[in-house]
């Protein structure tokens, strides 16, 4: 058997909906973060996947580009978390109302 | 067409007291007193020696090509509708030149002594000079626009001096009552033009300015059918400037002004202003007998119906404005029974002698210390030698007795009346010369004659007034006896040289039959016209008898004519017909109710507050609202809507794909 396109598309969807069910269903800001990385890195498997049916390596700059943009974010996304743990001691989503008005 | 001569001494004319009104309105609180003064009357005094070398030009050219014209450019030219800002003179616009700038330089003359101590003085003499540019652009205006903006410019002065001492509510009311009144006149003259131009458009050929007056005389076949419409639109608009019934009753109101306004626009020159517009439009009101009617009947029921107003009248100045409204009413006769050279020359007398009544009066009121009240004057006769004969003068003037001014216009009115076949209207104005003669000498009498009935303290004071306010008096004196001589009419042996001069304005007028009728019947008529004189100063010369016997000593007579008929007559005419108070009730009120309640509650608090203000208001907030409930803070459910809008995304590529 050989692995085709297929089976890295259907990896990645599958991967895509764990992270966006991590996100809907978790509280938990730092597991939220988590999970959306775990759908970023979906995204890469597409994009690479098709990079090497085409033969071309546009795909692949595209790859390297989104881990440097989700290490930047991390950095920055994590370093806020921290902030609001010190001023809140919580990391509950569903604690971090205050711009609804 | 005719030819006509380029003279750009015109615009000066119109120019030069526009110039003092700015430099005096600009520099107002800098300006010394003295200078300002000085300066309005040097600019009104040039605007007269101007007019006079204009006129001596025009009388050098042949009669029937005198007109003088000057352009400052092309105002307006769009979709065919020419209109230059012009300026002409011909014969009528160089009567009404020399009388507006002569009579108006004396009456700036005189107050510079009457507003001496007015705290106003400098704001005083900048609207005077603003008023004479208004009034000579209106008389040497070439066309119809530019002669309403004289019209309305002299009506704006005219509610800025009526409401000069604006901190009485009264005299600012009375200013309003002016303004709004003339509105409605105005709102004919507009309508009345759109007409005529409606009417000319389609008929110009290259180059003609729609609404100038050449052009109106030269393509009068066209106007016709549209004649009586113009002829009463625009004479509407006159009613309201010149004082006739249904629209006088500002006039009298107008009185609030000071003294030396009420003579120069209140009397002498711009309520003519309805007058000389009638006899400009000349060639259209000829060509419609009904429009004509309407004036004369106007006119003949405003004299008479004035004059009795006039006879029971207390403030001296209220007396003069009544009689200024009967006199404008004796005026429009004149234009209408198709007399416009005697209607201009009454304009012109009237001027003369009313301008010194008022003036006098002012005189009067000065020497009372302010007081206006009839009934507490008397004795003047005495104390006041200068304004005392000069005011007599004008009163006989006025009353038209031979040979002073006012006999020979007002006979020519009323001979024109009669000769026109006009028994009703003559019977008219001949009653009403005769109440004229009366009111004035009952006027006489309680200011110059018996015991003075004023306070202690007045009276003491009482004084003749400087020589800025006698000089003018003593000039308009000798007008007001020579003034009426120009027109010494043919049954006297005189050539009536006023009416000759006018004569080539108004030719429209010769095609008429009467002219016709009257040139054959000269000399059966002489000896008519001879009776119709000598009744008519019988009756002036009774009047002013009765008058006298009435009010001159214990004035038994006059307690008598107060308490007859139960005093019902008399209260009515002292309350002028009610007519005021009718004004109130069927106008004023139900405007105002009409203001209140449907305006400003039903429209501006219901539908402009209400429903559109709040209630765009409203929208906002209630959509707000709603859209508010989406924004609950919670990031999961804002993450599952973000992920259900980009599943149906997905899913509308997927299906559309």
């Amino acid at each position: 058997m050989t692995v085709g396109l297929t089976h890295y598309l259907v990896l990645a969807a599958a991967l895509f909906l764990v992270g966006m069910a991590g996100v809907l269903i978790r509280r938990n800001s730092l597991i939220m973060f988590m999970s959306i990385e775990i759908m970023l890195s979906a995204a890469n498997l597409v994009f690479a996947a098709y990079s090497r049916l085409h033969g071309d390596l546009a795909g692949h700059v595209f790859v390297l580009m989104v881990f440097a943009v989700a290490a930047a974010e991390a950095a920055i996304g994590l370093a806020i978390l921290v902030e609001i743990y010190r001023l809140r001691r919580s990391v509950n989503v569903d604690d971090l109302n205050t711009l609804m008005e | 067409m005719e030819s006509h001569v380029l003279d750009t001494s015109l615009r000066w004319i119109v120019l030069v007291p526009l110039l003092g009104a700015a430099l005096n309105g600009l520099l107002l609180r800098r300006m010394p007193r003295r200078a300002a003064g000085l300066l309005a009357c040097a600019a009104a005094g040039a605007s007269f020696l101007l007019s006079v070398a204009a006129v001596v030009r025009l009388a050098g050219l042949e009669p029937h090509h005198r007109l003088l014209a000057d352009s400052l450019g092309t105002w307006l030219d769009v979709a065919g509708v020419r209109v230059e800002l012009g300026f002409a003179m011909d014969q009528l616009s160089a009567v009404m030149a020399l009388v507006v700038t002569g009579v108006g330089f004396l009456i700036h003359v005189y107050s510079l002594g009457y507003m001496a101590h007015d705290p106003g003085f400098n704001r005083f003499f900048t609207y005077l000079n603003l008023f004479i540019f208004a009034m000579m652009m209106l008389v040497l205006g070439e066309n119809l626009v530019m002669l309403f903006v004289g019209w309305e410019g002299v009506g704006l002065c005219s509610y800025l001096l009526i409401s000069f001492w604006f901190n009485e509510e009264a005299n600012a009311a009375a200013g309003k009552k002016a303004f709004i009144v003339n509105r409605v006149g105005d709102f004919g003259f507009l309508l009345g033009m759109f007409v005529l131009g409606a009417a000319l458009l389609p008929h110009l050929g290259g180059g003609e300015g729609v609404f100038s007056f050449r052009t109106i005389a030269a393509h009068t076949h066209d106007l016709a059918p549209w004649a009586t419409a113009i002829g009463l639109l625009m004479f509407l608009g006159a009613t309201g400037k010149s004082a006739q019934i249904p629209l006088y009753i500002w006039l009298p109101d107008a009185m609030a002004g000071p003294t030396p306004v009420s003579a120069l626009i209140h009397a002498a020159t711009m309520v003519t202003a309805g007058v000389y517009m009638i006899a400009r439009m000349n060639m259209v009101y000829v060509l419609s007998p009904a429009a004509m009617t309407v004036v004369a009947v106007t006119g003949a029921a405003t004299a008479l119906f004035a004059a009795t107003i006039a006879l029971t009248q207390n403030d001296i100045k209220k007396v003069l404005a009544y009689s200024t409204v009967s006199q404008l009413g004796y005026m429009m006769l004149a234009c209408g029974v198709g007399a416009f050279a005697a209607g201009i020359f009454h304009v012109m007398t009237h001027a003369f002698f009313k301008a010194l009544l008022f003036l006098g009066a002012g005189s009067v009121i000065h020497a009372m210390s302010g007081e206006q009240d009839l009934r507490l004057m008397g004795g003047l006769r005495r104390k006041l030698p200068v304004t005392w004969p000069t005011f007599l003068i004008g009163t006989v003037a006025l009353a038209g007795v031979f040979p002073f001014a006012g006999f020979f216009s007002k006979d020519e009115i009323l001979w024109k009346a009669f000769s026109d076949g006009n028994l009703g209207l003559w019977l008219v104005g001949f009653l009403g010369a005769g109440l004229t003669a009366f009111y004035m000498m009952r006027l006489v009498v309680l200011a110059f004659f018996g015991n003075n009935r004023a306070s202690e303290a007045v009276r003491h004071h009482v004084h003749e007034s400087p020589a800025t306010m006698t000089a003018p008096l003593a000039i308009l004196a000798v007008l007001s006896v020579a003034g009426g001589w120009l027109g010494w009419p043919h049954f006297l042996g005189g050539s009536n040289r006023f009416e000759q001069w006018l004569a080539p304005v108004f030719e429209h007028e010769a095609v008429e039959p009467v002219g016709a009728v009257h040139g054959a019947a000269t000399h059966a008529a002489a000896s008519t016209e001879w009776l119709l004189a000598a009744a008519s100063l019988s009756l002036a010369l009774l009047g002013l008898y009765a008058g006298y016997r009435a009010y001159a000593g214990r004035a038994t007579l006059a307690a008598k004519l107060h308490a007859f008929a139960g005093g019902k007559p008399h209260r009515l005419l002292l309350n002028k017909y009610y007519v005021d108070e009718g004004y109130e009730a069927s106008l004023v009120r139900p405007g105002y109710a009409l203001s209140d309640r449907v305006l400003f509650r039903a429209v501006d608090t219901g539908l402009i507050d209400g429903l559109l203000v709040n209630g765009s208001a409203l929208l906002v907030s209630i959509t707000s609202a709603l859209l508010r409930l989406f924004q609950n803070g919670k990031l999961r459910f804002y993450a599952y809507v973000f992920a259900l809008g980009a599943a149906a995304f997905v899913l509308y590529l997927a299906l559309t794909i």
